[in-house]
């Protein structure tokens, strides 16, 4: 414990470079998911390739993705940028299915009352169609969430800044209660984030309050459904 | 593209192809590392997800156990037990067990959770005793899910077994960490191209056995991409066994 005490500024700083490289990769993996998912949902053709090649991306260890993507790319292994775009990667073929699952679970009967009462395919897409798939989203946002914290330290032994580190340096100095902190951390980190975007997700869909449409079962789950044709 | 044609022509010296250290015998220990660490977490954890599925206590603890494992380090894992095991293949293995096991439970629960209720009642009403139940319906249902957990667990395994070499049990990873340290970035590719080999050569293969298991006359398992809408939010549903005619 002592360890942890005399080294707190060290540590301190290794948390908040994590938190920097983790919470990037989540938002842009969200984002680039959403017109995926949705080309995958509307072309039917296109859904079995897509989500067939988001599921055997996810298959690929990160430790290798990392090492493979600079020599793709042309960055530094121990960039920050190597590991932000490999969480991404990451990040996207996790979120596509559940925007193309959350999509398809709106029902076409809605769908078309959107389009009677005069909304444009653009409008009902952003108005109608992902609030009712929000519960899907959230879910699958939240999985992307915990797994990037967690796949983030993997950079450590690449010598990527972040938590990741304190494993590298308390296996090579023998400390214990370095990695063990490293070890809560991470668990801390994506447990308060978890949280702060289930509060998000009721604050921006209310209508989900009380009853709990998303489920910390889902995501193996919806890992499994990955069974690619 | 360069990197890439000297990877390739790295894995093609026959120096590196031979021997303790050669890629036959680094794929041999990885691959070995894997099917021990899944049998192992198997025999634990599918009498358990079953028993979950089939009595639907303890569901609670294991969708937290399942959700919980997802955040936990795999790295900080291995090298805390290496520092409390010491140098060899007995933490790693530990570690992969401990990794493997949420998803294994994941997909036993998950298989028999998925079973439709009427179908239950219906080998109840035509008179199976309760293990006629479990054995003739549950487990042949399931079985898609389980492989399904069971192919996790073992990717799980294969990414995690690559750090294995650090605390000193070989595998694949023996190359990349030689080349991180004199770097040696040929080397360091070639391994990892094996690696990623390797596990879509898994995946593929348990794609293929997932299809192989699902009992005739039952459409479950089949990639649901093209299904309707999810009957239980979230629940698994490969939708099996609604439509029994098909």
């Amino acid at each position: 414990m002592n360890w942890i005490w005399s080294n707190s500024d060290y540590i301190l700083d290794k948390t908040i470079v994590h938190l920097g490289l983790s919470v990037p990769p989540v938002i842009l993996a969200f984002v680039i998911s959403l017109p995926i998912g949705w080309a995958a949902n509307r072309f039917t053709r296109l859904r079995g390739v897509v989500l067939a090649v988001a599921g055997l991306f996810y298959a690929v260890p990160s430790f290798a993705l990392l090492v493979v993507l600079p020599g793709l790319i042309g960055y530094s292994i121990r960039s920050n940028t190597n590991l932000i775009i490999g969480l991404t990667l990451y990040g996207i073929a996790l979120m596509v299915r559940s925007v193309a699952d959350g999509l398809q679970s709106v029902e076409a009967d809605v769908r078309q009352s959107a389009t009677a009462v005069g909304y444009s395919g653009w409008q009902r897409f952003w108005r109608v169609e992902i609030p009712l798939a929000g519960p899907v989203l959230l879910a699958g946002l939240r999985v992307v969430l915990v797994s990037t914290i967690s796949l983030a330290t993997v950079g450590g032994i690449l010598g990527i800044n972040g938590l990741g580190l304190l494993f590298n340096d308390g296996l090579q100095r023998d400390i214990m209660a370095e990695i063990v902190a490293g070890i809560v951390l991470t668990i801390v980190m994506a447990l308060v984030l978890d949280g702060l975007l289930v509060l998000l997700g009721r604050a921006l869909m209310p209508w989900t309050r009380g009853r709990s449409a998303t489920r910390t079962g889902t995501p193996t789950v919806a890992r499994q459904k990955v069974v690619a044709p | 593209m360069n990197l890439f044609l000297d990877a390739f022509a790295w894995l093609a010296d026959p120096a590196h192809l031979s021997g303790a250290d050669g890629v036959p015998t680094r794929l041999g220990e990885h691959l070995w590392y894997t099917i021990v660490a899944v049998v192992i977490a198997s025999v634990l954890a599918v009498p358990a997800g079953y028993l979950i599925g089939h009595t639907g206590r303890g569901r609670t603890l294991a969708v937290a156990l399942t959700g919980g494992a997802r955040a936990l380090p795999t790295v900080g894992l291995v090298f805390l037990l290496a520092l409390l095991v010491g140098i060899g293949i007995t933490a790693p293995m530990i570690a992969f067990v401990v990794l493997a096991i949420p998803s294994v439970l994941a997909g036993a629960y998950s298989g028999f959770e998925a079973v439709d209720r009427k179908t239950i009642d219906a080998a109840r009403a035509v008179g199976m005793t309760e293990w006629q139940i479990v054995t003739k319906v549950e487990v042949p249902l399931g079985l898609p899910l389980l492989i399904g957990g069971i192919r996790s667990a073992t990717l799980q395994v294969v990414a995690t077994a690559t750090i294995a070499t650090v605390v000193g049990a070989g595998g694949l990873g023996t190359y990349i960490f030689r080349g991180l340290r004199s770097n040696d970035y040929t080397q360091m590719l070639a391994g990892s191209i094996v690696v990623i080999a390797l596990a879509v050569a898994l995946e593929v293969v348990f794609s293929i056995v997932q299809r192989l298991v699902v009992p005739a006359g039952v459409t479950a398992g089949r990639p649901s991409d093209t299904r309707s809408k999810a009957a239980r939010p979230g629940a698994v549903t490969a939708t099996p066994l609604t439509k029994g005619t098909q």
